[in-house]
C-alpha cells in the first residue's frame, strides 16, 4: 500500500507523483492541485482533506466545441444580456464542503466570472460570467480542468424548474400556520370555565377575524385536494381527497353560517389545524432526492451535438438536426447518436452502458452500429442509417407513451379504504338526520353536518404519507433510493422477480479470470503481467491483476504493438509473447465460444488460454436463496449460454433461465409474465434492460455510483447494498402492516366523535381536541414506528 | 376590555409583517436549498485576504522603485 493521493484519496501505488512533496495518485490530481496552488486556493483541502475527484483522462480537445455552435448555447444559458451570461450546470460529482467552496470562488480563477452559486441538494452550480471576455465552452472547460465536469445533457436543454411547486407547497404551509395560531388565540376563550360568559361583542368579533383567517386557508391552501378529488370523481373513483374536501367543505360553511348568525364562534381553529396536518403530511411524503433522476431517457445519455463530415469539413450541428445518410466523426469516448454503418476507422465499441458487458466489441469497415455504444480508442468515420428516435434503442425508450405505468391501474390501499369509508360516513350521517328529524327536526341538519366535520379523514389521509415517507427516508439511508412512495405499495405486491444477469447479478469492473492449459511458471507469469500491463484493454487489465507477483515492474518490454480488436503482442526479456483472440494467437477459430478466451503464445508455442469470467455479486447465493422461498425468480440474459451451469442451480429450474435475450425479448417477456397476472419486479441496470424496466410492476437499477447514469426506472439500489434486497422487499410488507394499524387508530377517533356528533352535541370544544390529537397521535405512530423496525429488520 | 380588541389587531398586523417576510423568503428562493448556506457561513471571507495580501505585494513594488530611483 502506497500513501493517499493528496487530492483524491486514493492509493498512489508504488510509484506516486511527487509534486510540492506531496504524494499523488495520477498526473490529473497533481495538476488540479497545481492550478488550485497557483491561485492561492488551496484552502480545498483543508476544508475537508482529500475532497479532489479523480478523473482519468482530461483530454478536452474538441470535446466542448458544440457549446460554440450558437444554438445549443442559447439553449443552454438560463439569460445573456449586455455581455453578462448565466448558466446553470448540473456536476453529478458535487459531494462536500470544499466542493461549495472552490466553486463558489471561481472568481478566483478567472476574474471574468462573476460569481457561482451551488445549490448542494441539487448538485447544481450557477455561474455569471462576462460573455465578451470568456466564453461559455472556455467556463465548461476551466470546471473540466479542475475535475468538476459537467454533464450537460440533451433533456436538460428543456428542463424546466421544479422548484416553483414546492415553493408554492411551503407558502401553502405558512399561510395556514400563521391562521392556526391566530385562530386558536380567538377561540381559547371559549373552551375556557366561564367562556360562555364572554361578552356578545367578543365573540362576534373572534368570530369575524377566524372567518377572515380561514378564507385564504379554504380558498387558496386546500385547491389541491378540491381539484383532486374532482379529478378522482371524474374518473369515478373515491379517493381520500373525496371526504377530506367534504370535510373542509362542511366545516366551513356550518362556522361561517355560526359566525354570521352569531350563534357561535364555529370550527375555525379545526379546519384551519386539520389543512395545516394535511400540507405538513403532503410536504414530508414529498421530500424525494433531488440530484437523482428516475426519468432520463435517452435524451440524457446521448450526446448534444454531433460532428457532421462535409466535403472535409467538419461541423458541429445539434443532434435534432441530424439526418439519414449524414456522416459523422465520432472521437474517442463519445456516443453513437443513431443506429450507422462504419465507414472508416477502428471501431472499438463499448456497449457497457447499452449491455452491462464492459468488454469492447469491434467492427469492421461496413459493419452496423447500435446506437448507445462509446467509441474507445482512435476517431471513426460512420454513416448515419437510422434517424435517432428510430433507432433500435431508443425505439425500445419511446415505448413509454403507451402509459403502462398508468396510475389508474393502481388500486392504493388509502382509496380503497377511503371508498368505503365516505359511503359509510354518508349513511351514518343520512341516519342521524333521518332520526333528529324524526324527533328533533331542529337538531337534524346540525347532527349531519357534525357526522361529516368529525370524520373528516385527517388521520387517516396522514398515515400513508408518514408511513411510507419514513420508510422511503429510512431506505435511502441504507442505499435504497425510491421514486416516490407508491413505489412501495407495488413492491410489497410482487410475486415475480427477474434479474438481468450481465451487471446486475455480475460485477461489470472486476472478472476473474481463470488459466487452462500447461502450467505456467512463475518468470512466465510475471512476463505475461508485464505485458498486459501495458495494455488499457479490461481483459488486458483483469489478467494483470490477476498475476499475484510483484516484480513485473522491473521487466522491460520491448516491440509493444497493440492491433484493435485482435491482441497485443511484445518481446519481454527477449521472448516473444502473444495474447488475445484465438484468431490472432493460433490461426484458428476459438473452440471454446461460449466463453471469453484469452490465448497465450510464448516462445515458440501456445501456452494455453485465459478464461475470463464475470464475478457475481457480493451475497448473490444467500439473496437468491432467501428471495426464492416466496417469489417466482427469473433470469434473463443477453448473453451466451456461458454461465447456464453455473447459475441453474441458483434458480432452481433451467427453465427459469433465458438466454441470448434481445432487449425486446426481455421486454416481451416481463409482459408475457404480467399478461399471466403475476406483479413483476424487474432488476437491471443498463439501456438494454430499459424496455422491460418500464414493462414491469416496479423496475430497480443496481448503480455502482448513483448519480451516473441510469435508465428510467421506480429505484436505485447502491450495488454494495444489494444483499439486503431481500431485506427491502419484506420490510415493505411491515410498512404496510403499519399502515393498516394507524387506520385503526383513526377510526377509534373517529367512532368517539361519531358517538358526539349522532347526538347532536359536538362542540368546538370536542372537535378541537379530537382533531388535533388524533392527528399527532397517528402520525407519531407512525413515525416512531417505522425507524425502529426498520433499525431492526434491515440490519 | 375593549382594549382588548386593540390588542388583537396589533397582534395580527405584527404576526402579519412576520408571514410576509416568510412569504418574501420563500419567493426569493430561500428554502430551495436547505444545505449549502449553512456550510457557505463557515467559510472565511477570502476575498479580503486576497485583496489584502495583493496591496502589500503593489506597496513593496513600491517601495523598491522608489529605492532605485533613489
Amino acid at each position: 500500500m502506497g500513501l493517499p493521493c493528496i487530492h483524491c484519496g486514493e492509493d498512489c501505488g508504488n510509484h506516486p507523483i511527487i509534486w510540492d512533496d506531496k504524494p499523488f495518485c495520477c498526473n490529473g490530481c497533481s495538476t488540479v492541485y497545481q492550478i488550485l496552488n497557483q491561485n492561492k486556493l488551496s484552502k480545498y483541502y483543508d476544508i475537508q482533506p482529500m475532497s479532489g475527484i479523480k478523473v482519468e483522462q482530461v483530454d478536452l480537445g474538441d470535446k466542448y466545441a458544440y457549446i460554440e455552435n450558437e444554438e445549443i448555447k442559447e439553449k443552454l444559458l438560463d439569460f445573456s444580456d449586455g455581455g453578462i451570461s448565466k448558466i446553470t450546470l448540473f456536476i453529478p460529482t458535487i459531494h462536500c464542503a470544499s466542493c461549495i467552496w472552490l466553486l463558489e470562488n471561481l472568481y478566483t480563477l478567472n476574474p471574468n466570472i462573476i460569481t457561482s452559486s451551488v445549490n448542494f441538494p441539487k448538485k447544481i452550480v450557477s455561474i455569471t460570467f462576462k460573455d465578451d471576455h470568456i466564453s461559455l465552452r472556455q467556463v465548461v472547460e476551466l470546471l473540466v480542468s479542475i475535475h468538476y465536469v459537467p454533464e450537460i445533457t440533451l433533456d436538460q436543454l428543456d428542463k424546466k424548474d421544479s422548484s416553483i411547486s414546492e415553493r408554492s407547497l411551503l407558502l401553502k404551509i405558512g399561510i395556514s400556520g400563521f391562521s392556526f395560531m391566530n385562530v386558536m388565540l380567538y377561540n381559547f376563550p371559549e373552551y375556557l370555565p366561564g367562556g360562555d360568559e364572554l361578552s356578545n361583542m367578543f365573540t362576534r368579533f373572534f368570530g369575524i377575524m377566524s372567518l377572515i383567517l380561514a378564507l385564504p386557508v379554504v380558498i387558496y391552501c386546500a385547491n389541491d385536494y378540491y381539484l383532486s378529488a374532482y379529478k378522482g370523481l371524474k374518473h369515478k373513483m373515491v379517493n381520500i381527497d373525496v371526504p377530506i374536501t367534504l370535510g373542509i367543505v362542511t366545516l366551513f360553511l356550518q362556522s361561517t353560517y355560526e359566525v354570521i348568525t352569531a350563534n357561535g364562534i364555529g370550527y375555525m381553529d379545526s379546519l384551519i389545524g386539520l389543512v395545516l396536518f394535511l400540507l405538513i403530511g403532503k410536504w414530508y411524503q414529498g421530500k424525494t432526492y433531488q440530484a437523482l433522476s428516475f426519468e432520463r431517457d435517452y435524451k440524457s445519455y446521448f450526446p448534444v451535438a454531433v460532428t457532421k463530415v462535409m466535403d472535409g469539413n467538419t461541423e458541429t450541428l445539434p443532434l435534432s438536426k441530424l439526418k439519414l445518410s449524414d456522416r459523422i466523426l465520432i472521437r474517442n469516448q463519445e456516443i453513437i447518436p443513431a443506429d450507422s454503418l462504419l465507414l472508416k476507422g477502428d471501431a472499438n465499441i463499448d456497449y457497457s452502458f447499452v449491455t452491462g458487458e464492459s468488454i469492447p466489441v469491434s467492427k469492421k469497415i461496413g459493419e452496423s452500429i447500435f446506437a448507445g455504444g462509446r467509441q474507445v480508442g482512435s476517431s471513426i468515420e460512420i454513416e448515419v442509417v437510422k434517424d435517432v428516435e428510430q433507432s433500435y434503442l431508443t425505439q425500445l425508450w419511446n415505448q413509454d407513451s403507451s402509459g403502462t405505468k398508468s396510475q389508474a391501474q393502481l388500486v392504493s390501499i388509502i382509496n380503497r379504504v377511503s371508498e368505503y369509508f365516505t359511503v359509510i360516513i354518508l349513511l351514518i350521517a343520512t341516519i342521524a338526520a333521518v332520526y333528529w328529524l324524526i324527533f328533533d327536526p331542529s337538531l337534524a341538519l346540525f347532527a349531519f353536518t357534525s357526522v361529516l366535520i368529525i370524520a373528516c379523514p385527517c388521520a387517516l389521509a396522514l398515515t400513508v404519507p408518514f408511513t411510507f415517507g419514513s420508510t422511503m427516508r429510512q431506505f435511502g439511508r441504507r442505499g435504497f433510493y425510491l421514486k416516490n412512495t407508491d413505489v412501495i405499495e407495488k413492491l410489497r405486491k410482487i410475486d415475480t422477480i427477474i434479474f438481468d444477469k450481465t451487471g446486475t447479478i455480475t460485477i461489470n469492473s472486476t472478472m476473474k479470470s481463470q488459466f487452462i492449459g500447461s502450467q505456467l511458471s512463475n518468470d512466465q507469469l510475471s512476463s505475461i503481467k508485464a505485458l498486459a500491463y501495458n495494455s488499457s484493454h479490461p481483459l488486458s487489465a483483469t489478467i494483470a491483476e490477476s498475476i499475484k507477483i510483484s516484480n513485473s515492474s522491473n521487466q522491460t518490454v520491448k516491440n509493444y504493438k497493440e492491433i484493435p480488436s485482435l491482441g497485443i503482442s511484445g518481446e519481454v526479456n527477449g521472448v516473444q509473447i502473444n495474447m488475445g483472440s484465438s484468431k490472432f494467437v493460433t490461426g484458428k477459430d476459438d473452440m471454446n465460444p461460449n466463453s471469453t478466451n484469452v490465448y497465450v503464445f510464448m516462445g515458440d508455442r501456445v501456452l494455453g488460454y485465459f478464461k475470463i469470467e464475470n464475478s457475481y455479486r457480493k451475497g448473490l447465493v444467500d439473496v437468491i436463496a432467501a428471495l426464492s422461498k416466496k417469489f417466482a425468480l427469473f433470469l434473463l440474459s443477453g448473453d451466451n449460454e456461458a454461465e447456464r451451469n453455473n447459475l441453474a442451480p441458483l434458480f432452481g429450474s433451467e427453465s427459469n433461465l433465458k438466454f441470448n435475450q434481445s432487449p425486446a425479448d426481455k421486454m416481451d417477456f416481463v409482459s408475457k409474465q404480467k399478461s399471466l397476472g403475476n406483479k413483476v419486479l424487474m432488476i437491471g441496470d443498463g439501456l438494454n434492460d430499459a424496455g422491460a424496466l418500464m414493462e414491469s410492476d416496479v423496475g430497480l437499477t443496481i448503480a455502482d455510483d448513483i448519480y451516473s447514469f441510469s435508465p428510467a426506472c421506480d429505484g436505485i439500489i447502491e450495488s454494495s447494498k444489494f444483499e439486503k434486497l431481500p431485506d427491502f422487499i419484506n420490510f415493505t410488507k411491515t410498512s404496510i402492516l403499519i399502515v393498516i394499524l394507524s387506520f385503526i387508530i383513526s377510526f377509534i377517533y373517529n367512532f368517539i366523535g361519531l358517538f358526539f356528533a349522532v347526538q347532536g352535541n359536538l362542540s368546538p370544544l370536542i372537535a378541537a381536541i379530537l382533531m388535533p390529537i388524533s392527528s399527532v397521535s397517528v402520525v407519531a405512530f407512525a413515525t416512531f414506528s417505522i425507524s425502529t423496525l426498520s433499525k431492526r429488520l434491515i440490519s | 376590555m375593549s382594549v382588548i380588541i386593540i390588542l388583537v389587531i396589533v397582534g395580527i398586523v405584527v404576526a402579519g409583517l412576520f408571514l410576509l417576510g416568510f412569504i418574501w423568503a420563500v419567493k426569493s428562493g430561500q428554502y430551495d436549498d436547505m444545505y449549502s448556506p449553512s456550510v457557505r457561513i463557515l467559510f472565511d471571507n477570502d476575498k479580503d485576504i486576497l485583496s489584502s495580501e495583493e496591496e502589500t505585494d503593489i506597496t513593496e513594488n513600491d517601495n523598491s522603485e522608489i529605492n532605485y530611483k533613489i
